[in-house]
């Protein structure tokens, strides 16, 4: 079994605000690109144009609704490796192949020593692991470690694939560990939360919750009971042109 | 044990980065493509870019997928079995090239109506357009008679501008922001930025959708109305305001026809039409003087209120009182409303009663002085911050023209169309209220080896602008005929019904691109297939010859005759011009191009370097030199850069004139592609801060637009809230005139040609018996695919390869059936079985589903087995293109009235649990596929470039 390191010197996560996620799949599509040609390459599928097309994705989206009648909402999940504080898929490991970073706490597979015993996707209650059947290994998000340290890349690039791509804004990166960081604060002020956290792996990443629904705060105008468009003095209509020479005459 | 492994962590992307433009749907972001071995590594959004700005969508992010689609076209090919059968031979492109010259040279030496030529979702009809005209056929039109005509059409009559490409809310200002019937797409990346910039910033967000997915799933306030009765409730909006008097009088002084004078003559060739002066303005009161004055000029004070007598002793009254009175009609109040539309009446009003509270105790001032159109200076930019957009909820249905006209009322009643916080318009919007565009294409304008004398598609005045001889139609798809006088994009979807039954005339050759016409894009599919395989009594095809043209295996593709095929978005020249639909955004003038960052690998040609070609074999003025020579031999790039409409005018804007220093207006410069492609593939010209709002009446803004060619002149546009057009039409129908519509038509013009929006009920909601077939039927559009182009792409298929029926929880409780059985739904035209997925968040009398998803079997590189084949479904099959007979025995096309826009969201259906399961019904024979290759059955991309991995 694998040990885990005691402490990390960060904590870099991903930060999830469930307010503003549409749904739209570009943090799920822009992952798969990125990284079946990276770190994790490749990504395999199988049965590609066929009857049951499947492959692995290191991030999904889920839809769903909530409640019932006008209490319902929709809400947009999307899922992928929390790089928890204490994963059982690294520790479960019998191979050494999943650890967890010293330097930053990124739980990775090691392509080489993974034997594809599949023991990690048992161990995570996320789901969050993906066994790539062509290549025999598991796979998993990397936070994308061959972007985030890539000198070769713009420094504003140096971001996960999926933060890089989202078009809500919906996604940010960060160290989780430092309670100044954007993401920490942001967390803080928006109630952030661990996904299952009863479970006590202590996840790295956070969702934000939906905020409250804003509203304008106006109360309407009360129905009244008015004359009918064409009768004489009084009606809406003859108000609302005495309204407008007034206002007009100033 | 836990020895840590090497990582490689500074592996580049690529060997090379290009920048080109994204066309993974219609939106055209800036994409960078990062190149390695020679092949696509990875795209991502280019972050200078201004309609993306660096995100990148679900399907922009799985370009790879479709550059390297299966279903790719290989080669020209030419068809050898039946049409429909999928029996092709691949040919050169020089027999292509011959037999289509040969094709279609003979219409246009003998009679160029005789040529049918409609391209579906391709962004280059600046060109196309062209093209037609130069070939002499008034037989042209892109895709948007089926898709959002009513939407520009209502926009450009009524404030010169439109939801969609003319303008966008004003992201950064704007307090409330109302979305009506948008699906997930139209726009992706800028909709998708905008509305996380608002709930960011805690702005309120309504979406009124029957479906509460998407964008309306976000939204603070989901308003689930029944389809089709947005008139009603934006009518009752509308209502309130007047009620509550909380409208922006000085602003409708300023910038709107409210002051005109109408004249009130029942019965009279001119009852309705404005009253005007001598020299030909309309007339407003000008309480100032106590008299009559020029409605145009900035030197009066017009009054809103009054009835006047004209001098020849008529009576005139003011739009604003015509208009106060059609909205403060009991019909529009909230509770009148309430039932048909699905809503409480005290929703309406509270939602009024906050539109009236930010628009007016919420302003936003910014401080930028600036000049109006009359020299009047203004210290600041003071709006109104609401803003709203619209899309295929509203457009597709026949009561979609007046209901957009009114969603445009009920913004410029609260002042909010181009300030600080509203909508804004993108240049080169706003035109003229209608723009001075009129259609081309009467019969006296139709010869043989002669050019049509202008564009093909304009904004009618009235009769006199039909396309018509004595009552025929000059336009096969019957465009700016009586059926539809203000069908600014023309019928796309009624072209292969027309040309199979001749009527109104038969045709010598199709030719279409990037249109699955044979599918998804045609309402009544079996009906369409039907037509375009149709027979006449010797056994010749109706419609004699078809050239297609797409870059994918699709359904369409089977039924032509001819194929020419294209590249993929990566591999082609493209042009998205000013001249046509660009990519500006309110502060800027903006174009971009593409050019092919990967070569092909195949023998395949982009569709308009194939056009150039044609037009110069076919021997086109404009693509010829004198001696007979091919005037772009460099194909569209060439074009691009030399090609000029008027003296310093051509399809690109930025880097003209001989340095390159010139913008929007310039000598031709050599080295233009080159410096798009240093600059990412884009070009902007920004604004200055004092030309930023108030566009259509700023003095600044209006002299450089008109300087630039955007504008006919420096003139404000007035905004039309009472459409005088349209009243001219309905004077025709009332026996006004020398050009009047026929007996069949009369009653319905005049019926529907309100100048003043109101709402009516959907046409087929009418004319079936609502009791048989109590649910409406519409699609969304998943914010992942794109229409059919989605289900070709390995990884996007993975997401969606089969689509459901959403019901609602009652409905699905009325014919006890869970999630997964089969219904049947039944229509006035057919029935489809398909599978249902219950849900909450829909309204009670709307199913839905995804729209393109079901796919014929044999085409787009899909196994027989696949989803999308046996599960996936269409709504098309239920949808008639044409209306039930009604009075008369005419049928009409299932479109809006006035602008011809198919009606696909009027569908009505009845629901029944199918006791049976399987596969969807119905199930068409499968297509064959010619010689495209098998597709795998394992992909493994990437695994090429990971460093020392075999």
């Amino acid at each position: 079994m694998t040990t885990l390191p005691q402490t990390t010197e960060k904590k870099l996560g991903l930060v999830i605000d469930l307010d503003i996620c549409v749904g739209c799949q570009a943090c799920a599509t822009s992952c798969k690109e990125w990284n079946t040609g990276g770190y994790s390459a490749p990504l395999s599928d199988h049965d590609p144009y066929g009857g049951d097309p499947s492959g692995a994705w290191l991030n999904r989206i889920h839809s769903y609704e909530l409640g019932e009648g006008a209490a319902g909402r929709t809400v947009h999940f999307p899922r992928s490796c929390l790089h928890c504080e204490e994963p059982a898929c690294v520790t479960v490991c019998p191979t050494g192949a999943s650890y967890k970073r010293e330097e930053d706490g990124i739980v990775l597979v090691n392509p080489d020593t993974c034997i594809g015993c599949k023991l990690c996707s048992w161990a995570c209650p996320y789901g969050a692991r993906e066994y790539d059947y062509d290549d025999g290994v598991m796979k998993k998000c990397t936070l994308c470690v061959d972007r985030i340290y890539n000198e070769t890349l713009e420094e504003e690039d140096r971001v996960p694939a999926c933060v890089r791509a989202c078009p809500t804004g919906a996604r940010a990166f960060g160290d989780l560990g430092d309670p100044d960081s954007e993401v920490s604060k942001n967390v803080a002020a928006r109630e952030g939360f661990n996904l299952l956290e009863e479970f006590g792996y202590k996840p790295t990443n956070k969702y934000l919750p939906p905020r409250m629904k804003t509203s304008a705060h106006v109360s309407p105008e009360p129905a009244r009971k008015s004359a009918p468009v064409s009768a004489g003095n009084g009606s809406m209509v003859e108000k609302l042109f005495a309204w407008a020479d007034q206002k007009l005459s100033r | 044990m836990n020895k840590k492994p090497e990582i490689e962590l500074n592996t580049p992307a690529g060997d090379e980065v290009k920048q080109t433009t994204c066309y993974m749907c219609a939106c055209r972001c800036g994409i960078n493509v990062h190149i390695k071995d020679g092949k696509v590594r990875y795209i991502d959004g280019n972050r200078n870019h201004p309609v993306n700005k660096g995100v990148l969508c679900g399907k922009g992010s799985a370009g790879i997928m479709q550059h390297y689609s299966p279903a790719r076209l290989r080669a020209p090919m030419k068809r050898v079995g039946p049409r429909g059968s999928g029996e092709f031979e691949e040919i050169s492109w020089d027999e292509a090239l011959d037999i289509a010259t040969g094709w279609l040279s003979k219409p246009r030496n003998t009679d160029p109506h005789k040529l049918a030529f409609f391209t579906g979702r391709d962004q280059s009809q600046s060109l196309t357009g062209f093209w037609a005209m130069q070939y002499g056929t008034p037989n042209f039109a892109a895709h948007g008679g089926f898709c959002s005509v009513n939407m520009a059409a209502g926009g450009l009559y009524t404030f010169g501008g439109a939801f969609w490409e003319f303008g966008d809310p004003d992201w950064e200002h704007t307090k409330y922001f109302m979305l009506f019937g948008v699906a997930e797409d139209h726009a992706s990346n800028p909709i998708k930025i905008g509305i996380g910039k608002l709930k960011k910033r805690g702005a309120k967000v309504v979406s009124v959708n029957p479906v509460r997915t998407g964008y309306n799933a976000i939204a603070d306030e989901w308003v689930g109305i029944r389809p089709g009765t947005d008139g009603l409730f934006v009518g009752a909006l509308i209502h309130e305001l007047f009620r509550n008097q909380t409208v922006d009088l000085d602003y409708l002084v300023r910038y709107t026809n409210a002051p005109w004078l109408v004249i009130q003559d029942k019965g009279a060739a001119d009852d309705g039409l404005f009253a005007r002066g001598e020299n030909g303005n309309p007339l407003v009161w000008d309480s100032n003087t106590g008299d009559f004055g020029d409605g145009t000029s900035a030197d009066i004070s017009p009054s809103l209120t009054g009835s006047r007598k004209l001098a020849d002793g008529r009576t005139a009254r003011p739009v604003f009182e015509l208009m106060a009175e059609r909205y403060l009609g009991d019909e529009y109040s909230p509770e009148a409303v309430a039932e048909q539309t699905g809503l409480k009446a005290e929703d309406i009003r509270s939602i009024a009663a906050e539109l009236a509270d930010v628009a007016f105790k919420q302003e936003v001032v910014i401080d930028q002085p600036w000049t109006d159109w009359a020299g009047r200076k203004h210290d600041k930019m003071i709006g109104r911050p609401i803003s709203m957009h619209a899309m295929r909820g509203i457009s597709a249905h026949s009561n979609g023209f007046q209901t957009c006209r009114m969603i445009h009322i009920l913004q410029i009643l609260l002042g909010s169309i181009d300030c600080p916080g509203g909508f804004r318009y993108k240049p080169p919007y706003p035109k003229q209220a209608p723009p001075w565009l009129r259609p081309h294409g009467k019969e006296d304008q139709v010869k043989a080896n002669v050019p049509l004398g202008g564009p093909h598609l304009g904004f009618p005045l009235g009769p006199e602008h039909l396309l018509i001889d004595e009552e025929c139609a000059s336009r096969i798809d019957k465009g700016f005929t009586w059926d539809a006088p203000m069908s600014a994009h023309g019928l796309m979807h009624m072209v292969i019904n027309n040309a199979a039954t001749k009527d109104p005339y038969g045709i010598e050759v199709l030719f279409m691109y990037m249109a699955n016409m044979a599918w998804n894009s045609s309402m009544n599919v079996k009906g369409t297939i039907d037509h375009l395989t149709a027979k006449d009594e010797n056994g010749n095809y109706m419609i004699p010859k078809i050239i297609y043209s797409d870059a994918y295996y699709s359904e369409m593709v089977p039924y032509a005759d001819l194929i020419l095929p294209d590249t993929t978005y990566l591999e082609r020249f493209d042009c998205i011009s000013l001249l046509d639909r660009p990519i500006s955004e309110a502060d800027m003038a903006a174009d971009s191009i593409r050019y092919p960052v990967v070569e092909p690998d195949r023998d395949v040609r982009g569709f308009q370097e194939v056009l150039i070609d044609l037009g110069a074999r076919l021997g086109l003025p404009a693509f010829t030199n004198k001696d007979g020579s091919p005037k772009y031999p460099g194909g569209y790039s060439d074009y691009m850069v030399n090609h000029e409409r008027a003296p310093g005018i051509g399809p690109l804007a930025g880097w003209r004139g001989k340095d390159g220093e010139k913008s929007v207006r310039g000598e031709v410069n050599p080295n233009q592609i080159e410096k798009y492609i240093e600059n990412g593939s884009f070009f902007a010209h920004h604004l200055k801060p004092e030309q930023a709002y108030f566009k259509h009446a700023n003095q600044s803004y209006l002299d450089w637009a008109a300087d630039m060619g955007f504008r006919e002149d420096k003139k404000p546009t007035i905004f039309q809230l009472y459409c005088e057009p349209v009243q001219a039409f309905r004077l025709a129908a009332q026996g006004h005139g020398d050009r009047q519509p026929p007996e069949t038509h009369r009653a319905r013009i005049e019926k529907y040609f309100d100048p003043l929006p109101m709402w009516y009920p959907p046409f087929e909601e009418d004319m079936i018996d609502q009791a048989k077939y109590p649910l409406h039927a519409i699609t969304q559009r998943p914010m992942h695919m794109y229409h059919s182009w989605g289900s070709q792409n390995a990884w996007l298929r993975q997401i969606t390869a089969a689509n459901r029926l959403y019901v609602h929880t009652s409905v699905a409780a009325g014919i006890n059936a869970k999630d997964d059985d089969w219904v049947w739904l039944t229509s006035h035209q057919g029935r489809v079985k398909c599978q249902i997925k219950v849900m909450e968040g829909v309204n009670p009398h709307t199913v839905w589903t995804w729209n393109a998803i079901g796919k014929r079997k044999g085409a787009w590189g899909l196994d027989d087995d696949a989803p999308e084949t046996n599960q996936g479904f269409l709504l098309n099959h239920l949808i008639s293109e044409l209306l039930p007979e009604g009075g008369g025995g005419y049928r009409y096309s299932n479109s809006d009235p006035i602008t011809g826009q198919a009606a696909w969201y009027d569908l009505r259906v009845s629901i029944e649990k199918a006791e049976d399961t399987g596969a969807t019904e119905p199930m068409f024979e499968p297509l064959k596929h010619g010689s495209q290759p098998a597709s795998p059955t394992k992909l493994a991309y990437g695994k090429e470039f990971k460093r020392g991995k075999k």
